[in-house]
């Protein structure tokens, strides 16, 4: 019976000791090493920390094969781990630092980048690795980690202009394995091609689907996506023959026209989500890797990764929109309107799910979690718990689930969640802007920022955003105003500007 | 190669293009810049850059982006 994931990783090891478990460009980890090493940094964990459970330790390190063990010897010790993007701007990191104060960054000498994080114990991967693994210390801590305990940590946008640390439990891993593994399939023999950064929860499903199956992962590298025929032959050569992509990565190999030159042959699972998928794109796809099986997959980070999917059974046109499905078993999705009833077909609604997929909370913020984590207004004679996505859907005439957009002025932008209000709150910042609103070009797939200041200054602006934001929340359009347009509220006219500015642009071209 | 300067200077705001010679090595031009860069030099200066174009060595400088575009007889 496994209880928590590093049974998994135990179980994976005890059936395939000398098969690879994951390998970047430059190294790879057999499932026997990639034990040791959890084991061993989990007992260091566990010293530097004095026996602590259920502490934050920010895993620190670019998207490298190192992630693994430090994520399994994190949860090995008792504790969770926060994947830290290393490239990320001093003030995102203060930031996140700042929600979490964790006592210790674990890096590798790989990245020889001075962290703004004061307080804490920067310790090296090779550094912890020297420790001899503790055996009964490590069995005493394995049987204390309950399904509920937390495993990770991941930071996503927040609308206040403060990121959100949505905190997720083994028990909600081991549920999305479960599912995956029986709904497509998957066993010791997938290969899987990782495309998404490990602090963006699409990756959770690739480590972890791997380690539970026993299968192995490729970690393709960033600039990779930049030469599609080297990414293909790479893909090839590792024998890949599972993605679990977000969309904006397949859009991107459809926009460089790939598949008329290179087709990866071993392709035969294609699984997408993160944003919703144009069915032009999903078409490119299907039609140069007919042998393959796609399927949609629907759920942000606060329900562990997806609660609903669409296996594609059927032709659909350019035009149309891809259905997000139905909900994976062991998980509740509906549609509520604004009295909290339960919508019909075809009417539209607010996507809410209930199920063991559900996050723990958001760190460290009781309010934000209270808010969209609530009680189930369908069900008031004893506790249970809703996620309120701020989705919006409807069923559709056969059943399926379709995705109508957001509630409120969060996008989803290169497969990234990003509240406009944050991008707004880092220009408020800078010293000479004093209005800002940000607004998403959807056609041209474009953050628009229009901002009030004495002076143009287009360049000391967007300098000033890259040191607050990460790359793909700084706006790539800027319009400057003396004076923004206002409403008859005196608020900021942001249906006027999209008028003028994005509609009246994209007319033109 | 002004137009180029141009260009970048248009689709990739406050990024500074000069200052690198690996500018896709170092991830400081990530995969959706060069799908808009390739759409916008392709417009620009009448040329068909293909798979076999991408890679880092042609996008990795300005000066790598200028050789590529007057490879493939760009105006």
């Amino acid at each position: 019976m496994v209880y928590n994931v590093t049974s998994c990783l135990d179980n994976s090891a005890g059936a395939y000791p000398d098969k690879i478990a994951a390998a970047d460009g430059q190294a790879a980890l057999t499932y026997g090493q990639l034990l040791d090493q959890a084991r061993r940094i989990g007992t260091a964990l566990a010293g530097r920390l004095d026996g602590a459970r259920g502490k934050p330790v920010f895993i620190c390190i670019g998207r490298w094969v190192e992630c693994l063990p430090a994520f399994f010897g994190t949860a090995a010790s008792g504790n969770f781990y926060v994947p830290i993007d290393p490239s990320l701007p001093d003030r995102r990191l203060a930031e996140i630092y700042a929600t979490m104060k964790p006592r210790v960054v674990v890096t590798t000498r790989r990245d020889t980048r001075p962290l703004p994080f004061p307080g804490a114990e920067i310790l090296s991967l090779e550094e912890l690795l020297l420790t001899p693994p503790d055996e009964p210390l490590l069995r005493r801590i394995g049987v204390e980690i309950t399904g509920e305990n937390p495993l990770y940590c991941i930071f996503t946008s927040g609308s206040t202009g403060v990121p959100k640390g949505v905190l997720v439990s083994h028990r909600s891993v081991l549920n999305m394995t479960e599912q995956f593994t029986e709904a497509f399939g998957l066993d010791h023999t997938a290969v899987f091609g990782n495309q998404a950064p490990f602090d963006f929860d699409v990756s959770v499903k690739d480590i972890y689907l791997t380690i539970r199956t026993g299968a192995r992962l490729e970690i393709l590298e960033k600039p990779l996506f930049s030469s599609p025929r080297r990414l293909i032959e790479r893909m090839d050569e590792r024998g890949v023959n599972t993605i679990i992509w977000s969309v904006s990565a397949m859009k991107i190999l459809s926009a460089l026209k790939t598949f008329e030159t290179v087709r990866p042959s071993h392709l035969r699972r294609v699984m997408f989500s993160g944003e919703a998928m144009p069915c032009k794109v999903l078409n490119d796809w299907m039609r140069h890797l007919p042998e393959a099986r796609f399927v949609n997959l629907y759920g942000p980070t606060e329900i562990t990764c997806n609660c609903a999917y669409y296996p594609v059974d059927r032709a659909f046109d350019d035009s149309e929109a891809l259905p997000i499905g139905g909900a994976f078993p062991n998980t509740q999705v509906f549609l509520l309107d604004g009295d909290r009833a339960v919508t019909g077909p075809g009417e539209p609604g607010e996507i809410c799910v209930a199920g063991t997929c559900l996050a723990l909370g958001y760190y460290n913020n009781p309010e934000r979690t209270a808010a969209v984590f609530c009680q189930n207004p369908l069900q008031t004679a004893w506790p249970e718990k809703i996620y309120r996505t701020g989705d919006l859907g409807s069923w559709n005439e056969r059943g399926e689930l379709m995705f109508l957009g957001r509630a409120d002025s969060q996008v989803k932008y290169m497969g990234f969640r990003i509240e406009l209000g944050e991008i707004e709150t880092a220009a408020n910042a800078v010293p000479f802007v004093s209005s800002a609103c940000c607004l998403f070009d959807a056609d041209r797939e474009q953050l628009c920022l229009f901002y009030q200041a004495e002076g143009q200054d287009d360049k000391g602006l967007i300098a000033a955003l890259r040191e607050a934001l990460p790359r793909f929340m700084v706006p790539a359009r800027l319009y400057w105003f003396e004076r923004l347009p206002e409403n008859r509220t005196g608020k900021i006219d942001r249906a006027a500007l999209r008028r003028d500015y994005i509609e009246q642009t994209i007319r033109r071209n | 190669m002004e137009k180029l300067l141009r260009i970048l200077e248009e689709n990739c705001p406050g990024i500074d293009v000069l200052g690198s010679d690996r500018l896709i090595d170092d991830e400081i031009l990530t995969s959706l810049d060069v799908v808009v860069l390739v759409g916008e030099l392709n417009d620009a200066f009448g040329v068909s850059i293909t798979v076999d174009d991408l890679v880092p060595e042609n996008f990795n400088s300005v000066q790598a982006m200028y050789d590529l575009i007057c490879r493939l007889g760009g105006k």
